[in-house]
């Protein structure tokens, strides 16, 4: 029994990391992992010499894609785990408050002023947590506004948001900004570069940093919010910290890769089928699994076919089938 | 005298236009005190015991704890004095046992941490007491009423508090079970424990109770010891029936049985 856990917990550990230097070997440009790891060490270690164009390759365009991904998928695996916690519902997903439809927006209109990538990320970022912010107040402002009241609000808002980004789109001239918008959305890590990274760097991380530390107690309020606060929980305040640290990780993910559906509903499910429901292991194990679902799903995209699939449509298109096939096997476990 | 719980004057109602639930409710708990409430469906038991662990406010009125309103207290320290188990539970999430169970530290466990094996010894201690132990690594959803109830008074006692609040504790629970929940919450009192329960039985009133309260019309229609409080004449009045006998056994324990005349 201990022993299964360790080995378990071991593979969750270590299935990230070999993901992540197995996918510097993949692109058109072939590199081994021999020289992968000689090139890694080599600002490091300065005696291992390494070509130019691989320490290029590996450092300017595969690593920020790489950690890219699995920062996106960590994040939007633990966001939605934390979501499916705090509302006590397995079919919720991260942009249940209207993050996704929020940054879109925000995205859009960065590209219709032409702002650039770097304010098209940025305008994303801020949108997704204006438009949570929005459904918060929004349940706050009703007397008695409980759970139910916030997930109304978040559909409302969320449907808001999408109307106004095909209002956007409508307007957007259609050579030029119209497909630049639609390629925003469908979600891609294809124009990633260190400086975007470092932008989500900051808020991913201190949103985690949160979230890992709070995620026992995410039980407290699974169980309920009576029962939260007969366990001395305040669980307002633990819901809100938490829906505030998830949107920020949500948005800041979103905001570099643009819409990426599944990821934040399907991993948390995989994850409870693997590690069971207490969120001490279901989080951090979240993570695990999250990076690494979509640094092999980002690999496929770039490599499958001479033309980059948009990630969004291949989590789809892996994901319903697997979440299906789950549904199935484990249907009891969760109604 | 200095009591565990004192009970002021409350009066409860959900907003200012809506009627009153309930008007003027006093009563006093002591250590070791076992208080069953009664009364037809919709008195407004809950909505008092809820009350009581600051699920709910009244408007007037005032609940001591040790001397103090509870409204001076966090919610984490109140968790230290007051368990509560609820009347109805809706599962979400197939939780094993023991993570259910180690829910009940939370009060002592700070906001970034979780359990340590410190909690995990007290959570087993308290399955051990209820005799449940070997339920440990099941999930609680696929458990039998009577189990889960068990569980939920596991949780409850890693809590380690001074008064129990129990939402009618027997209510899902077959006839054998019924009466083994009576028993624990016997041997619990008489460890010291103080329980408000709430019912629908009034022989748990003689089983049990040293204070009994026949809640009706939005008051305590009757409030005292049981022999006094549970007369032939206040259980009809109470429940609006005719022909109820209170029959004395012959180790001297009271039973009550309605008696409807069928013509």
């Amino acid at each position: 029994m201990e022993n299964d856990k360790l080995i378990r917990d071991s593979i969750l550990i270590l299935l990230p990391i070999l993901i992540f230097f197995l996918s510097f070997s993949i692109g058109r440009f072939p590199i081994s992992t021999i020289d992968v790891i000689k090139t890694l060490l080599s600002p490091i270690i300065p005696s291992l010499t390494v070509s130019p164009a691989i320490s290029t390759i590996v450092f300017q365009i595969r690593l920020p894609r790489i950690i890219a991904a699995m920062l996106v998928g960590a994040s939007l695996a633990i966001a939605g785990a934390v979501f499916q916690g705090i509302f006590k519902n397995p079919l919720v997903s991260p942009d249940l408050l209207g993050v996704a439809n929020g940054a879109g927006f925000g995205a859009s209109i960065a590209i219709l002023a032409s702002l650039g990538n770097i304010f098209t990320q940025i305008f994303a970022f801020i949108f997704g947590i204006i438009s949570v912010s929005i459904t918060y107040l929004i349940s706050k402002s009703y007397k008695n506004g409980g759970i139910l009241v916030l997930i109304l609000a978040g559909t409302a808002i969320s449907a808001f948001f999408n109307a106004l980004i095909s209002g956007a789109k409508f307007i957007a001239d259609p050579y030029n900004k119209l497909p630049q918008i639609v390629y925003w959305l469908m979600g891609s890590l294809s124009e990633v570069t260190i400086n975007k990274l470092i932008i989500t760097l900051i808020p991913v991380i201190i949103g985690l940093i949160i979230i890992l530390s709070l995620r026992w107690r995410v039980n407290l309020l699974a169980m309920g919010d009576e029962e939260a606060q007969s366990l001395g929980e305040n669980p307002e305040r633990l819901r809100l910290i938490l829906i505030a640290a998830a949107t920020l990780i949500t948005s800041a993910s979103v905001s570099i890769s643009g819409i990426i559906g599944w990821i934040g509903l399907l991993v948390p499910h995989l994850t409870r089928m693997i590690v069971g429901p207490d969120h001490k292991i279901l989080i951090p194990a979240s993570l695990s699994i999250g990076a690494s679902f979509l640094l092999i799903v980002d690999n496929i995209s770039r490599s499958l076919i001479s033309v980059e699939i948009p990630i969004g449509i291949l989590t789809a298109v892996i994901g319903v089938p697997v979440f299906l096939y789950l549904l199935r096997k484990g249907y009891s476990e969760w109604f | 005298m200095k009591k565990l719980l004192d009970v002021k004057n409350i009066s409860f109602k959900y907003s200012e236009e809506s009627p009153d639930i309930f008007k003027d409710i006093n009563f006093t708990i002591d250590k070791g005190d076992v208080l069953c409430i009664l009364g037809p469906n919709g008195t407004g038991k809950t909505t008092l015991l809820k009350c009581l662990n600051r699920l709910q406010t009244p408007y007037t009125g005032e609940i001591l704890l040790n001397d103090k309103n509870i409204k001076g207290y966090t919610y984490q320290e109140l968790s230290k004095y007051i368990g509560y188990i609820p009347q109805g539970h809706i599962p979400t999430f197939p939780f094993n046992v023991e993570e259910v169970v180690l829910m009940g530290r939370a009060p002592y466990i700070n906001l970034t941490n979780s359990p340590k094996e410190e909690d995990l010894k007290i959570a087993r201690k308290s399955l051990k007491t209820l005799n449940i132990m070997h339920l440990k690594d099941k999930a609680y959803t696929e458990l039998s009423g009577g189990e889960r109830q068990l569980v939920f008074l596991a949780r409850v006692l890693c809590q380690n508090p001074s008064i129990l609040i129990l939402d009618e504790p027997t209510s899902n629970l077959d006839f054998g079970n019924q009466f083994k929940l009576l028993k624990i919450i016997e041997k619990l009192s008489s460890n010291g424990l103080s329980i408000i329960m709430s019912t629908h039985n009034p022989d748990h009133g003689f089983i049990v109770g040293n204070k009994v309260a026949i809640m009706k019309d939005k008051k305590f229609m009757e409030y005292g010891n049981p022999n006094d409080v549970l007369t032939e004449n206040n259980i009809e009045k109470a429940y609006n029936i005719d022909d109820v006998d209170i029959i004395k056994l012959n180790n001297k324990r009271k039973i009550c049985i309605p008696y409807p005349k069928w013509e």
